[in-house]
């Protein structure tokens, strides 16, 4: 049992990956969201595989429901004639090759670094919405109602934003 | 491993259903839709016509398969099995019926218990427009296009008032496990009679997520041909037109078990009392149950196809602002008067807030002029 999981863990694992070099790797927009999409669904299987389905599906509903929806609806509009990538003049790429190197490399050295400790006790409940609802409602009650103040404030900024102006042409 | 074996005949037997009451909701609509312009409805294979969906699909299975030459192939073909994917995916979740007791194991019908079941519906159903969309846009045609972002920017509107509708359920049963809201209004307690409202701003946004009439903009004929499936023939339309008909089973299910009291019916105990309480009674009480359960889901899959042939079609910008202007603030408003009943321990408080709207309705209705009478507002001037 346990090494058919793991096995599952490593399939897994491997469509994540594969699916989130798509998403840097496609030369069309949309292979390059729905690749995306499929990552964030590798994502929602490991959150299932370590007992927090609310994660898996919260993962679903808001990324792959909501937010990709939206970014492919944006996408269509400008993928409605044959989009042509800018070429990148080969110093920005050279560039942008050292930039993420060293980042890469900065991530790898911090997480060499990282102690994973244990838990005392293993508690298969963790994950489980009763428990994250207890501890958000409880111990990070403040916060949490501080991110809905920031996020109302947010929403009103972008109402604002993208409010139309008396007289102004719309497209 | 005796129990593996019944979870997947149990599993096996809930596709199978779904997929025979999908097909079989293509011959009573038009049945329906015949009853209705009184005219008899296919009539001609099989008995009254029963025979009328083998012939659809054959039909359909023969004709030529044809992909655009300007076509994003693969994403042309994907689009069709995205939307039966997500179509057949959000069923596992529904409870069909209470347990089986078979020896000493006592086995829930329905396909996963999981305690997050309504999210679960709910992300489902948020990935259905994705069929929609891939198919509209792989096709490269405008009209598809325009179908794909109607049906993204309907979906993505609609959800918001269901998700605050079903937060209402939620606070008043305290679990996101489907089995456990249907366990909750056991007998005749069904959350109809606590959340009237919730039920209608439910009921309307699984129109408009099945795209359904009057919320069929997406595939509007009179003004995009054919909406997203345009470029579609053979068994790929097929696939599209089957997985609607596979979502309104799977939201008439979703529906009935949320509001109706799923496989609960008045004078339940009295009836399983009667049947004793041995593996075979318990048994017989399940299937009842079970019984009770289909006919509610198949009385809304009725009342889809009712709504269809009485009401006409919306016109976009009613659609849109019935979804952001008039559901969400209601949903809102249902959120908050059953809070305000959970405080004060009065189960039924949302009462207040539905008798409050029709007061509010009829008075706004009377006071308008009889030229600007109507259920929605006139189209802003421009």
């Amino acid at each position: 049992m346990q090494n058919q999981i793991l096995y599952v863990w490593y399939l897994l694992t491997a469509v994540t990956i594969l699916a989130a070099l798509l998403v840097v790797l496609a030369k069309n927009p949309i292979h390059s969201v729905l690749s995306l999409v499929v990552t964030f669904f590798c994502l929602s299987a490991h959150y299932v595989l370590l007992n927090a389905q609310f994660l898996a599906v919260v993962n679903i509903i808001v990324y792959a429901g909501a937010i990709m929806v939206l970014f492919l609806f944006v996408i269509m509009f400008l993928n409605l004639r044959e989009y042509t990538e800018e070429t990148k003049s080969n110093f920005a790429k050279l560039g942008a090759a050292v930039v993420g190197g060293v980042t890469l490399v900065a991530i790898i050295a911090a997480l060499k670094k990282v102690q994973y400790p244990m838990p005392m006790r293993y508690d298969v409940r963790t994950g489980f919405v009763e428990t994250l609802g207890e501890v958000l409602f409880r111990d990070y009650l403040l916060p949490f109602e501080l991110v809905t103040v920031l996020f109302f404030v947010a929403m009103v900024g972008a109402v604002m934003l993208g409010k139309r102006e008396k007289g102004e042409r719309h497209f | 491993m005796e129990v593996f074996w019944i979870k997947a005949i149990i599993v096996l037997v809930i596709f199978g259903l779904s997929l025979v009451v999908a097909m079989y909701s293509t011959w009573a609509e038009r049945k329906v839709a015949g009853y209705m312009q009184d005219r008899p409805g296919p009539n001609r294979a099989g008995w009254g016509g029963l025979l009328q969906p083998l012939a659809d699909a054959g039909k359909m299975f023969f004709k030529e398969d044809f992909i655009p030459l300007q076509a994003n192939k693969w994403l042309f073909i994907a689009g069709p099995c995205l939307a039966m994917l997500t179509a057949l995916m959000s069923s596992s979740v529904v409870p069909f019926g209470d347990t089986i007791k078979i020896g000493e194991h006592e086995i829930q019908v329905q396909g996963i218990e999981v305690n997050i079941g309504i999210l679960w519906v709910f992300g489902v159903v948020s990935l259905g427009v994705y069929g929609v969309m891939v198919g509209g846009w792989a096709s490269n045609n405008k009209f598809s296009l325009l179908g794909a972002i109607r049906a993204a920017s309907q979906n993505i509107s609609y959800e918001l008032a269901m998700g605050l509708s079903l937060i209402a359920i939620i606070m008043l049963t305290g679990s996101l496990s489907v089995r456990d809201i249907v366990l909750s209004q056991h007998g005749a307690a069904w959350n109809l009679f606590y959340q009237p409202l919730g039920f209608i701003i439910f009921l309307v946004c699984a129109f408009a997520e099945c795209n359904r009439t009057p919320f069929d903009l997406p595939e509007c004929e009179a003004e995009l041909v054919g909406g997203y499936h345009t470029e579609y023939s053979s068994m790929k339309l097929g696939f599209y037109l089957f997985a609607e008909y596979i979502n309104m089973f799977v939201s008439s299910c979703v529906i009935s078990a949320l509001y109706f009291g799923g496989f609960n019916y008045p004078f339940m105990d009295k009836v399983a009392e009667a049947l004793g309480s041995d593996a075979t009674g318990h048994n017989i009480a399940t299937a009842i149950g079970f019984g009770v359960f289909f006919a509610k889901a198949l009385f809304f899959v009725f009342f889809f196809m009712w709504v269809r042939w009485t009401l006409p079609r919306f016109r976009y910008d009613q659609l849109m602002n019935l979804g952001w202007k008039n559901l969400i603030p209601l949903a809102i408003l249902n959120v908050i008067t059953t809070g305000i009943g959970i405080l004060l321990d009065i189960r039924w408080f949302s009462w207040v807030a539905m008798i409050a709207i029709v007061i509010i309705a009829v008075a706004q209705s009377a006071m308008k002029p009889k030229s600007a009478r109507g259920i929605l507002e006139a189209a802003p001037s421009r």
